[in-house]
């Protein structure tokens, strides 16, 4: 491992300003990952070649990986920077903005979309309140297993950079929202109201927007079973056409 | 938890976050949360919970809220059950408990090692249903900048910066609860996330609010090393069985796997036979420190460490309990802890710190100004116990959004009555200081360096040692980057989503909570909970059972005490030393 290594960084400085790509030459130390590459490009903010600029905007916030904030595509793999190391990382480093989603500024995007289909979905339990209603409800430990590992999406966006079906043609929720309706579903008190989120899910943008391309599940950061929440709510969708036909809805 | 309390009574409320609200920091906490279910038959009760509460916080905690808080907890994990949070299960079904530190009891609730993270979805999930009944309005990445108070000095709403416009506007509100959460970028090297500045909170001192035992800061004995972080290792490891260990032979260069069991000396269980690793973490931290630096024991190697092994637990219980860290580990160090100790030091983890509210209501000392959570102070007197802040966060927004909604209702003349002239001149004095900022030319300090330098500061002199000629010499390097910061010329004077801006902004504010930390070190010479000076090796109650009261006036910090109320639980020697 050389002392230096290069970073090349996807720069815009506004979403109607022109794309430009700048290098940085930064100090090598062990343990390094995309972030700190990062903050050394905001402590001397100097190209390769010489010329002054503005830091990288980017998000972040918990750097370990289970905020979600700062995912990017790294080397050409959208990814979280927090737990991209620098040492298993061919060089020089490549960085974009994910491109699924409105651009802000440099690698900083805009994913809103997500949090308003978490909305359109109704992805909650609709609780009578807060005041104290004893115990819920009891809960096998095998659905718990099944629960959990679903309920660990960061909403990063990863799944959805990756999906050939979202795009600006379409308003296809993605993975990681089916998924949450997929633990909505199948909680004891959600599952009551399992019918609202379906039919959602039928609405356009909905689970008839998926091709089984099956890239999702590959660059989620948290092993979610994203393949199996989509077989099981386009399941879960045909059960509820059928009997919404038969009850004349 | 706030928000759904005022939402749910009928009062509409604008909820301003500075980052996504489901990416805040407590996706960070691991390990679970505490309440006294008593669900393993060992005769737990909130009784209990309290007294280990108060005495893992040194006596230094207003009992009676402290006493609610505990008290309230079995209802609160309820209702986090019935929002959908995946508790871990009992074959019954029923919500499984761990162990935590400064416990014997099986107390803690958890959803594998991501609680925290379970939490605040359920939370987020519930605002989302109130967003959608437009109950409730989210301003997510925006950035506080300042309360706006009126000619009374009454809180009449908050001037905030919209972090992609760089607009800076202000909102008229009867009351405003601050959940602003932790510090830990005034240490740098802390397990916090980015956003935990305590800029809010150092805003509203620099206003007139006051600001209490800023000098205990909570230490965790268990972090992987990091120079971006340090990222915890719950103590949920330890609860699950995990032990902390070093070689026997100082400098032992084997493997932590070859070194055969005879050979390791596990000294919390050593020192501390009843608690053993599940010593507070004020306790374990020191221990941590004595090996490592009085001992010399610690791992061979650059950097200070020690073993914390879970790898004799098997593999599928760790999946099932552990998963969330382990993954941690295997991810940012490449070991697999399964199979080998991982190595693990200290880091600045939590201030017990924190604005200063009153005893009932969450109330500071600003008329119609609120705060729940970590930015605020009552709950966990010098050291908090694991497991217990996600209680005080969730408990305190319970109590503070009804006071604040019986608040707006009490007022006689609600933010109507105040002249817009209140508003404009506040959103023109913070429009000033960001055009300063922005036009400051001539100096060649960069933020970045400026806040490294106070981490470092901070770390090496206002964590677990203090010593009174150290933290003076410390005020006196803190005037010297308040000067540099005068001369901190920005990298980027755009203004569209100028990240640069809100850092220099909040740094500027992270100066002066660093003071205020540092001066209630220096003035309390004594050793309590998390606040440890050689030179005062004992607890004094007689001179220092008072809550540290900071104010800020013109640029200087004063310091008052106030009685701390022991009705319930008379003061007793703290000590985990005894056997088991």
């Amino acid at each position: 491992m050389s002392e230096t290594f290069i970073v090349r960084v996807k720069r815009q400085q506004r979403p109607d300003e022109a794309v430009r790509w700048e290098e940085f030459e930064l100090r090598h130390r062990p343990h390094m990952n995309v972030i700190q590459c990062l903050r050394d490009i905001a402590e001397r903010p100097v190209t390769r070649d010489g010329r002054e600029t503005t830091p990288v905007s980017y998000e972040a916030n918990c750097l370990e990986e289970v905020c979600g904030a700062c995912a990017m595509i790294i080397n050409g793999q959208p990814r979280q920077a927090c737990s991209a190391l620098v040492d298993s990382l061919a060089q020089p480093i490549r960085l974009e903005p994910l491109t699924k989603f409105p651009l802000v500024r440099d690698l900083q995007v805009d994913r809103t979309k997500m949090f308003n289909d978490l909305k359109r979905t109704k992805c909650w339990i609709p609780i009578d309140g807060t005041y104290d209603l004893g115990e819920g409800p009891r809960m096998a430990p095998s659905l718990q297993e099944v629960g959990y590992p679903l309920a660990r999406c960061i909403t990063c966006g990863n799944c959805l950079e990756v999906c050939p079906k979202v795009n600006s043609h379409t308003q296809f929720v993605g993975a990681a929202i089916i998924n949450q309706v997929r633990l909505f579903n199948l909680h004891p008190t959600g599952a009551m109201h399992a019918s609202e989120r379906l039919d959602a899910l039928m609405d356009p943008g909905g689970i008839q927007d998926c091709d089984n391309a099956q890239n999702c599940v590959k660059v989620c950061p948290k092993g979610i079973p994203l393949t199996e929440s989509l077989a099981a709510m386009n399941g879960q969708v045909v059960w509820h056409a059928i009997k919404s036909w038969f009850a004349g809805r | 938890m706030a928000t759904i309390r005022v939402a749910e009574s009928g009062v509409p409320v604008e909820l301003f976050s500075i980052v996504p609200v489901k990416r805040s920091h407590s996706v960070c906490a691991q390990g679970g949360i505490n309440a006294a279910k008593n669900l393993k038959g060992e005769g737990d009760s909130t009784w209990i919970h309290f007294d280990d509460t108060v005495y893992g916080g040194d006596f230094l905690a207003n009992q009676p809220i402290v006493k609610g808080m505990c008290e309230a907890a079995p209802a609160i994990i309820d209702l986090l059950d019935r929002m959908g949070v995946m508790f871990n299960r009992t074959p019954e079904g029923l919500l499984d408990f761990r162990r935590f530190g400064g416990t014997l009891y099986h107390r803690t609730a958890f959803a594998g090692a991501t609680t925290g993270q379970q939490l605040l979805y359920a939370l987020d999930e519930q605002v989302r249903r109130f967003e959608s009944e437009d109950k409730v309005k989210k301003y997510e990445n925006w950035s506080f900048l300042s309360a706006v108070l009126d000619e009374g000095g009454i809180g009449r709403g908050i001037c905030a910066m919209n972090l992609k416009t760089m607009e800076i506007g202000t909102f008229p509100a009867d009351a405003v609860i601050f959940c602003t959460g932790g510090i830990g970028a005034i240490f740098y090297y802390s397990t916090n996330s980015v956003v935990c500045t305590g800029s809010a909170q150092s805003a509203l001192l620099q206003q007139g609010a006051h600001y209490a035992n800023g000098e205990f800061i909570q230490v965790h004995p268990t972090a992987i090393p990091g120079e971006d972080k340090c990222r915890l290792m719950s103590e949920s490891a330890r609860g699950e069985g995990g032990r902390v260990w070093v070689p026997k032979q100082p400098g032992d260069k084997r493997r932590g796997k070859d070194i055969p069991e005879g050979e390791r000396f596990y000294f919390l269980e050593e020192w501390y036979p009843k608690y053993g690793n599940l010593v507070p973490r004020d306790v374990a931290t020191r221990a941590i420190h004595k090996i490592v630096f009085e001992m010399k024991m610690g791992l061979a190697g650059d950097q200070p460490a020690v073993y914390l092994d879970v790898s004799h637990i098997p593999a599928d219980v760790l999946d099932r309990k552990l998963e969330g860290i382990l993954e941690i580990y295997e991810k940012f160090v490449g070991v697999d802890p399964r199979k080998e100790p991982m190595k693990v030091f200290p880091a600045m983890h939590y201030t017990m710190g924190g604005l200063w509210v009153d005893n009932e209501h969450q109330a500071t000392n600003l008329a119609g100004i609120y705060a729940a959570g970590e930015c605020e102070y009552q709950y966990h007197g010098a050291n908090r116990l694991g497991a217990n802040s996600l209680l005080s966060c969730i408990y305190g927004g319970m109590v503070a959004g009804p006071a604040a909604v019986r608040y707006a209702r009490d007022l006689e003349n609600g933010y109507e009555s105040v002249s817009s002239r209140v508003y404009e001149d506040e959103r023109v004095r913070q429009q000033d200081k960001n055009d300063a900022l922005l036009n400051q030319q001539g100096g060649a300090e960069n933020p970045m360096t400026i806040w490294r330098e106070l981490g470092q500061l901070m770390t090496a002199h206002v964590t677990v040692t203090r010593v009174n000629s150290d933290l003076k010499k410390t005020l006196g390097q803190l005037d010297t980057l308040q000067d540099r910061y005068k001369r901190i010329s920005l990298a980027d004077r755009t203004q569209w989503s100028n990240q640069t801006l809100n850092f220099v902004r909040e740094l500027g504010n992270m100066l002066v909570l660093a003071k205020v930390i540092t001066l209630g070190a220096l003035e309390r010479n004594e050793s309590r909970g998390a606040h440890w000076k050689p030179e005062f090796p004992n607890r004094d109650d007689q001179n220092w059972l008072k809550t540290t009261k900071a104010s800020y006036k013109c640029g200087t910090i004063k310091l008052e005490h106030e009685q701390v109320d022991i009705s319930l639980i008379p003061p007793r020697e703290r000590k985990y030393t005894a056997k088991a």
